[in-house]
């Protein structure tokens, strides 16, 4: 099984399924571009994938972030000062602005693990 | 604008984009019917609205950018139309139309000035020279950042020398900042007293003493009579009034601000007697059209408040009334004040000079514990105001109970007591009383936020009123409140973890310990709900690590780590990592501290001696991380765990073997603790000092535990800290011999362990203790709970059990790969993580500079190639 990204233009191949641990992710760099996304897999199985960098700090970690839930809906928490975001809108669920003044949303970007013949969509 | 409509817009011009400025049009924006007005900003800086209270942060790195207060996009969504470095020059009332620098003249339906104040410069000769300075803007840092460089280089020493004319909270804070800048400093005040506004004579002695031991020199009772400069036209120096010259390359006036008033003067609208547009209740002049807010009104009290929470209320009462919705009005307001200046803690409330009728003061001081306390009492018994030196604590109580103006329930001793404070326990406030100054939000209204909108924590609380998001000195006082009043609404308390477990991190220690639960997802599965999150994730990864000491990396177990776990290293701020090898007791050999140079130079790492008494080797990047660390370990060293809330380091002073005081071998003792303990997980971080002798130099009474060697033996404190809220350890038991010292300290750690809350250092968990140090006791010397050799067994395992994680994480293939920057571009350095030189050595870049990415390391280095620090 090959984990994919849509990055806006194309379907990227970015690993393997199996280099993802359950609740645990790993950063991506999107080819030809410094776009880094950051890449996890939950207990479910389902993928999530979201902007790498962390809004509050600047710094492109958010992939060493632990992932979790808030009220059932699933979440990441960054490492760095532990604001934690829906990972189902990106939104930023304890601040609303980070310091420079921009919305605390993360984008997310389409996943999906693809097998060689067999297709199956997983957001 | 719409062709629709026949009426033209309204027309709203503000003067002055400031702090208040700023703060007006965000209330406007927020009336209804705003939108129908066409709003024009006309600003004199070239930079919008910033925070001027955090101005002095700029010297400690801040950008004004960071500064800003005026958030992307908010002038475009709102059509407002800010006109930079533009100032209005006239005001024409009888047309309506102010005109600017720049010769435009535009129309007005309704004018809000808002134009802050300027320093005053009182006017001696000399004062326009080179080298001198006022403090209000981004340029004026600028100026004097500039001039203090100018006047470093040009002494020859090195130093130069600065004078601060005015020794009130702004002098005092320009002094900080030439301090900061590393010149000799000088205040001089012509009042009798440092900060004369806000603290009484008892307080400004004690300031004074304390400003002076951080080597400012300050001079009161002593008036600038001129600046004496050279014949090129610079400074020289300041002359006194007494006939003294003090040298100077620099002087800075900060004696005062003088409300901006003279456009309103000009336009012949009435000013007040020391400045200050006058204004009503509904911050109108005399005019209806004309409106101030901020510095430069005259509030309807009669006073020019120079704070902002004063000005921001203005700002609000303004927007309401321009939209035709007045509420309460501005009638005044409170002047406490809270600082940090200079390192010394200040705070004055309510009326400090106790000026009302038959007030009382009541007063404790401590000259040597440079504390301060004065409260004034009035004749009903209430809580007048107050002024606090040195311990400022007490503050977030003491302020809204001398506003609420109700009489006092505790005796003022023994508010004033050191130990007054903390017995007098928590006071009860009325609802009416303001906790939060800068928003204007009363204790009620924080409660109400808890039962009526459901606001269940403090960040709820925060977001929902904005208590707390302004200067942050009534967070304390805010978190009091909010837990409080959860744990009265009963049902809704949750004692638990967090929403995942309903029990405590005691309660799952037991869980863990009877159950034999080994993963988290058959935990939060079988006792818990949902996924969990980074607050039981980490804790019970502790606790499994604690009672079954498996590799914390391995299975399941990996996924839970805090990130810095998750890479056995600390993440910083730009996202690279330090690496802290353990260095026990703080001896090393020479061989040592060559290969742990050798290693920062190959990697071109930054490295600093820490306050644990090891090294910390700074800006490596995850990839690196195992290169790095097989360097390490294959010249002997292994995790110092400066990531894991676990066992630190034990500092040890050299004692006995060298030391002519020493009584025993501090050294050799703290070497044995540090092996014994280290890689135990525990509920927060673990650190520990042995002494050789009574004069305590490796400071063990600081620590969670400590030692300190009599001539017959021993003696345990427990329970000491550092950090933010120190405390001094207790002893425990004392001329303890080796065995039973050791036996005695595996007992209580373990105990505190089991029974700790989460992130609980020793200190606050031993305060909680039920029955305190005597019940401590009684359980590890005693083994009045039966539980003694439980608890001798858990040690024993962690003991046997250990194994350096770094040198296991290498060992193993599957350990290492999470070691990637990039799952897709493994050895790609991340291109975010850059670096520039700083005094021969690396540093991140900040956001507005240039840096370079440190080059990847080959796989395998040997003897790694010298990576240079690069100069630019
Ligand atoms: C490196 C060091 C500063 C230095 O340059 O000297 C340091 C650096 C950090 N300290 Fe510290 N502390 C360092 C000695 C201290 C000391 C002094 C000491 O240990 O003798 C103290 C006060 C003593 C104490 O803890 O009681 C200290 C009190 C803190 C605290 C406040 C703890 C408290 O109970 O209030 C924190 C925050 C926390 O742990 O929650 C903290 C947290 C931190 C963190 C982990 C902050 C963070 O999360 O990034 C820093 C990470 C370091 C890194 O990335 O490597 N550090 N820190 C020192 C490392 C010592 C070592 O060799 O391990
Ligand atoms: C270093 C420093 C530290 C401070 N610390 C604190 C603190 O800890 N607590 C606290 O409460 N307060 C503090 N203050 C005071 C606080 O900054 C002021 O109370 C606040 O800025 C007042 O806001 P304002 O909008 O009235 O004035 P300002 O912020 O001064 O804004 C007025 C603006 O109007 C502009 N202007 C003037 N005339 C014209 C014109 N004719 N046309 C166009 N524009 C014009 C000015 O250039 C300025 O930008 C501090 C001030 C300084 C300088
Ligand atoms: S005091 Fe400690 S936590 Fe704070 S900046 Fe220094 S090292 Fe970091
Ligand atoms: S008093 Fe300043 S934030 Fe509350």
């Amino acid at each position: 099984m090959t984990v994919e990204i849509h990055d806006g233009t194309r379907w990227q191949p970015v690993c393997a399924l199996d280099d993802l641990q359950p609740g645990r992710g790993v950063a991506v760099l999107l080819p030809d571009t410094d776009t880094q996304v950051a890449l996890f897999v939950d207990r479910s199985g389902a993928l999530h994938a979201v902007d790498n960098r962390d809004p509050f700090s600047g710094a492109h970690v958010l992939s060493r972030g632990l992932i979790g839930s808030r009220e059932g809906r699933p979440t990441l928490a960054s490492p760095m000062y532990k604001q934690t975001f829906d990972l189902l809108d990106g939104r930023c669920l304890d601040e609303d602005t980070a310091p420079d003044g921009t919305p605390a949303v993360l984008r997310r970007w389409p996943v999906r693990a693809r097998a060689g013949a067999t297709r199956k969509d997983r957001t | 604008m719409t062709s629709h409509t026949a009426e033209r817009p309204l027309d709203l011009v503000l003067v002055g984009h400031g702090m208040v400025g700023q703060r007006f049009l965000e209330a406007w924006t927020e009336q209804p019917g705003a939108e129908r007005w066409r709003v024009t900003v006309l600003a004199e800086e070239p930079r919008p609205a910033y925070d001027r209270v955090h101005l002095s942060s700029l010297f400690d790195g801040r950008t004004p950018e960071e500064l800003t207060l005026c958030p992307p996009g908010f002038l475009a969504e709102h059509g407002i139309d800010l006109r930079l470095g533009d100032p209005v020059t006239a005001v024409d009332r009888a047309a309506r139309t102010v005109t600017t620098r720049s010769g435009a003249e535009l129309r007005y339906d309704a004018l809000v000035l808002a134009t802050g104040s300027v320093p005053f410069v009182p006017p001696v000769p000399g004062k326009d020279a080179v080298g001198c300075h006022v403090y209000r803007t981004v340029e004026d840092l600028d100026g004097i950042r500039a001039g203090a460089a100018e006047a470093r280089t040009a002494d020859s020493a090195g130093t130069g020398t600065g004078v601060v004319v005015g020794g009130g909270l702004l002098g005092l804070e320009a002094a900080g900042a030439l301090r900061a800048m590393g010149l000799a400093t000088h205040v001089v005040e012509f009042a009798p007293r440092l900060m004369a506004v806000q603290v009484d004579e008892g307080g400004g002695e004690l300031l004074r003493r304390k400003i002076e031991d951080l080597g400012v020199t300050v001079h009161t009772a002593a008036a600038a009579s001129g600046v004496a400069t050279d014949p090129d036209g610079a400074v020289r120096g300041l002359t006194l009034s007494d006939g003294r010259e003090l040298a100077a390359d620099l002087v800075v006036f900060s004696a005062g601000v003088r409300p901006r008033d003279q456009l309103a003067r000009d336009c012949g609208l009435p000013v007040g007697p020391r400045g200050g547009i006058v204004v009503d209740e509904r911050c109108r002049t005399e005019d209806p059209a004309v409106l101030a807010i901020g510095e430069c009104a005259q509030a309807a009290d009669g006073r020019v408040y120079g704070l902002v929470a004063p000005g921001y209320q203005m700002a609000e009462t303004a927007a309401r009334e321009l939209a035709g919705r007045p509420g309460s009005g501005f009638t005044g307001a409170d002047t406490s004040t809270k600082l940090k200046l200079l390192g010394v803690d200040v705070a004055s409330f309510g009326d400090p000079h106790g000026n009302a009728e038959g007030a009382l003061d009541v007063l404790y001081s401590d000259s040597r514990l440079g504390v301060y306390r004065k409260l004034v009492i009035g004749t009903d018994g209430a809580l007048l105001g107050g002024v606090l030196v040195g311990d400022t604590e007490a503050y977030g109580t003491l302020r809204p109970l001398a506003m609420a103006g109700k009489p006092l329930t505790t005796p003022p001793e023994q508010l004033v007591l050191p130990a007054g404070f903390a017995a007098a326990g928590p006071i009860a406030l009325p609802d009416d009383a303001v906790l939060c100054s800068c928003h204007n939000v009363t204790q009620g209204a924080v409660r109400a936020a808890v039962h009526e909108q459901g606001c269940e924590s403090v960040a709820a609380v925060k977001k929902c009123t904005r208590a707390g998001t302004g200067c942050g000195s009534c967070l304390k006082q805010l978190t009091t409140v909010v837990t409080e009043e959860l744990a009265a609404s009963g049902a809704e308390v949750r004692t638990g973890l967090c929403e995942h477990f309903t029990q405590s991190r005691a309660e799952l220690y037991e869980v863990v310990l009877v159950t034999g639960i080994t993963t988290f997802s058959e935990l939060v599965d079988r006792h818990g709900t949902g996924e969990g999150c980074d607050i039981c994730k980490p804790t019970v990864a502790s606790i499994l690590a604690s009672l079954s000491n498996g590799h914390i990396l391995d299975g399941e177990q990996g996924a839970l780590q805090d990130s810095n776990d998750h890479f056995l290293a600390n993440l910083q701020r730009n996202g690279s990592y330090s690496v802290v090898p353990r260095v026990p007791g703080g001896e090393i050999t020479p061989d040592g501290l060559i290969a742990i140079g050798e290693v920062a130079r190959d990697f071109g790492l930054y490295t600093k001696i820490t306050g644990g008494q090891r090294i910390d080797l700074f800006g490596a990047s995850v990839d690196q991380l195992p290169s790095i660390w097989a360097r390490l370990v294959d010249a002997g060293f292994e995790s110092g765990h400066a990531y894991g809330k676990a066992l630190r380091t034990v500092k040890s002073c050299v004692g006995e073997t060298w030391c002519r005081y020493g009584v025993q071998d501090s050294v050799g003792l703290a070497i044995e603790l540090e092996l014994r303990y280290r890689g135990l997980r525990s509920p927060h971080k673990l650190k520990s000092a042995v002494s050789g002798c009574a004069r305590e130099c490796a400071e063990a009474q600081s620590k969670d535990f400590g030692v300190i060697a009599t001539s017959s033996g021993w003696n345990l404190y427990v329970g000491g800290n550092g950090g933010m809220t120190p405390r001094h350890a207790d002893l425990l038991a004392a001329d303890l011999d080796r065995e039973t010292l050791i036996r005695t300290i595996d007992r209580y750690l373990m105990f505190y362990i089991r029974t700790a809350d989460r992130l609980e250092r020793t200190s606050v968990w031993l305060e909680r203790l039920d029955g305190g140090l005597d019940h401590l006791r009684a359980v590890v010397l005693d083994d009045s709970l039966g539980i003694a050799a439980e608890l001798d067994a858990l040690m024993a395992r962690h003991i046997d059990s250990y194994q350096d994680e770094w040198a296991a994480t290498l060992a193993d293939p599957d350990r290492l790969r999470r070691f990637a920057s990039f799952v897709n571009a493994p050895g790609t350095p991340d291109p975010a993580v850059t670096f520039v030189p700083e005094r021969g050595q690396i540093r991140p870049a900040r956001p507005d500079e240039d840096g370079y990415v440190l080059a990847a390391p080959a796989p395998v280095l040997v003897a790694g190639p010298r990576l240079e620090v690069l100069v630019k």
